[in-house]
């Protein structure tokens, strides 16, 4: 999927210092957001959007379409849940293992992906998803339907009580900002600019000597241990993990997700997981089936929208003036 | 009692049969995706919600006007055929000139809404169609009985699959079909009306899907749901196969059917995934594919 890139090159020194002004104000708004928001809600925004800017990781700076992200969410979600809840280890350990699982799981499934490309890699990833779905049915430590519930929060680093909710949130904002800053240094690396050339044209970054599927599976890993860390972070703020984590239907929301906010822009996928977040909130409580507007929302990006909310944005002549316009 | 590799051969033989029945519905589905893939460039994940689409046409037809069996199995794939249409006509088409994966995620967000709207009005749960009268009861083949509906499903998916086979590459219109498939340009060149061509394939390709539907609606329960885990499972058929012929999609469907079945025999467990651990060794061994051309 071609999305160009966000160079920082043409920005203006006034653009930089807005921009700079802008992030600072969006850090003080995360910070006095749970004196006035429900902290549990703040959360679990916090959390997709983590899983949405890993997934972006994959789809907007490499260009792969994956359809199997629940796998790895999911998947260090039962991990962490399982560590915590059986092992009795520490929240912090639990998240660590919940992202090394997820990252093992990610470079099997890569493996086996990266050898299509385009359409067969989304369908090859799905299918594989599918099938870690399957297994989560049926292994004994998943509880199978009933999933893996009352896992407790614990103590952070000993003696961080994580079951008030002010601790557990700034815990939760802490890994978040870690999460995002990983990726950003991902992205600026020379590193990123390889998965960027592969996604604007692979074969010219074969040709240039590029090992591109070792590169592929390196995004593909990353992206996997970091969409982990949001799902192991989730089930500690929920404190629990089931089969709704793994089921493809996950895989297609982050998509939605990553769409909706600008695919290949580092904020777009934030937005766009509030957004959705927000939605299923304020419709969970009515008849109103979410699928149907999920799907709509989809169709609707598809066809007169694709850049998505941040990706319009920064087209604009605001966005341009900003600093934030995509150079062509 | 004759056994075979241990196991009695009723259960052995029933198996099969229920992986026949399954293959049939592999090989139909897999078929329509291949076709509108092969043209349109177009993973239709909206395939699913065709085929879910097809059984609720028979079902509503009965209840509704008091369509019989019959005429639904041809009613039902119009009706869905034309919804198709409408879909290629005002929005799939202004997809073709991006990227594919567009294609995909657009018929992903139609599977949701069809499903969604669906599950909204009738719920999760499955709801019977009765096996038309003539088809019935059942025979005693002596070792095992066989349902005659059953037998009716192998026998009548394996025609359609023959018949759309012949008319891909046997007649003018699947000559044209498969030109443009090659070069759409060159063909429309030469006076053929490729965008109507491409409209009339998702049109098949939806109304195949929900003649398998209709044709699973008395073996399966009709529910909403019916048709969105089916179609990760034909993904991955399809994967296996290739999408660059069409009886590679055929006969990859009714293997793996057959493969899952046995499965259940002797190793019941593994039978969700055996068909996806299939397509992972298939990408090991042959990346693009058993029937497939590399891209």
């Amino acid at each position: 999927m071609k999305t160009s890139s966000m160079t920082s090159t043409a920005t203006t020194s006034t653009g930089t210092r807005i921009q700079l002004i802008l992030l600072v104000l969006a850090l003080l708004g995360l910070i006095i957001a749970p004196f006035t928001f429900y902290p549990i809600f703040l959360m679990k925004v916090l959390c997709f959007a983590l899983f949405a800017c890993a997934f972006n990781l994959l789809l907007g700076y490499t260009g792969l379409l994956s359809f199997g992200h629940a796998a790895f969410f999911g998947g260090a979600s039962y991990f962490t849940a399982y560590a915590v809840k059986e092992w009795g280890v520490p929240p912090e350990i639990g998240i660590l293992l919940g992202v090394i699982g997820a990252a093992f799981l990610g470079l099997i499934m890569g493996i086996f992906a990266i050898r299509r490309q385009g359409i067969y890699f989304a369908m090859v990833t799905l299918a594989l998803a599918q099938m870690f779905y399957f297994f989560c049915l049926q292994a004994e430590f998943t509880h199978g339907e009933d999933g893996l519930q009352g896992v407790p929060r614990g103590h952070l680093l000993g003696f961080i009580d994580l079951n008030q909710p002010l601790n557990m949130y700034f815990f939760v904002l802490a890994i978040f900002l870690i999460g995002i800053f990983a990726i950003w240094r991902i992205v600026h690396s020379p590193f990123g600019m390889i998965l960027k050339s592969i996604r604007e044209n692979e074969d010219r970054a074969i040709s240039l000597g590029y090992s591109v599927s070792r590169y592929k599976l390196g995004a593909f890993v990353m992206s996997a241990a970091l969409a982990g860390l949001a799902g192991g972070t989730k089930t500690l703020v929920f404190q629990f993990a089931t089969l709704t984590d793994v089921a493809w239907q996950m895989s297609g929301e982050v998509i939605l997700m990553t769409l909706l906010g600008g695919i290949g822009t580092i904020f777009g996928p934030i937005f766009g997981a509030g957004f959705v977040v927000t939605l299923q909130n304020y419709l969970a409580a009515s008849a109103f089936p979410v699928t149907v507007l999920t799907g709509l929302i989809f169709m609707i990006c598809v066809l007169v929208f694709r850049r998505g909310i941040i990706g319009e944005f920064n087209a604009s002549r605001l966005g341009a003036r900003l600093g934030l316009r995509t150079k062509q | 009692m004759i056994m075979i590799f241990g196991i009695p051969i009723q259960a052995f033989l029933g198996q099969l049969l229920i992986g026949l029945i399954n293959g049939s519905f592999y090989a139909m589905l897999s078929l329509g995706l291949a076709i509108i893939f092969g043209l349109l460039r177009v993973i239709n994940f909206a395939h699913g919600a065709q085929y879910m689409m097809g059984a609720f046409a028979g079902m509503l037809l009965l209840t509704w006007f008091g369509v019989n069996y019959w005429l639904a199995l041809i009613l039902a794939p119009v009706v869905v055929g034309i919804t198709g249409i409408i879909v290629e006509r005002f929005a799939l088409r202004r997809l073709y000139e991006l990227d594919h994966l567009y294609g995909l995620l657009f018929t992903f967000g139609l599977a949701l809404v069809i499903e969604g709207t669906f599950r909204y009005f009738y719920g999760s749960s499955g709801q019977p169609y009765a096996t038309p009268k003539l088809l019935s009861g059942g025979v005693n083949l002596g070792f095992m009985y066989l349902p005659i509906y059953r037998g009716w499903v192998v026998i009548a998916s394996m025609i359609v699959c023959i018949g759309t086979w012949l008319l891909i590459e046997k007649t003018r219109l699947g000559a044209y079909l498969r030109a443009a498939t090659e070069n759409p340009i060159l063909v429309q060149s030469f006076g053929i009306n490729v965008p109507l061509l491409l409209t009339l394939t998702y049109g098949l390709g939806s109304g195949l899907a929900a003649l398998a539907g209709i044709m699973a609606a008395p073996i399966y329960q009709v529910s909403p749901l019916m048709g969105s885990n089916l179609i990760i499972v034909v993904f991955a058929i399809v994967v296996v196969g290739g999408m660059g012929s069409i009886m590679g999609a055929i006969v990859t469907g009714y293997a793996l059917g057959i493969i899952e079945g046995l499965t259940k025999v002797f190793y019941p467990e593994a039978s969700n995934i055996v068909i996806f651990v299939i397509m992972a060794l298939v990408l090991l061994v042959r990346p693009a594919g058993l029937f497939g051309r590399d891209a």
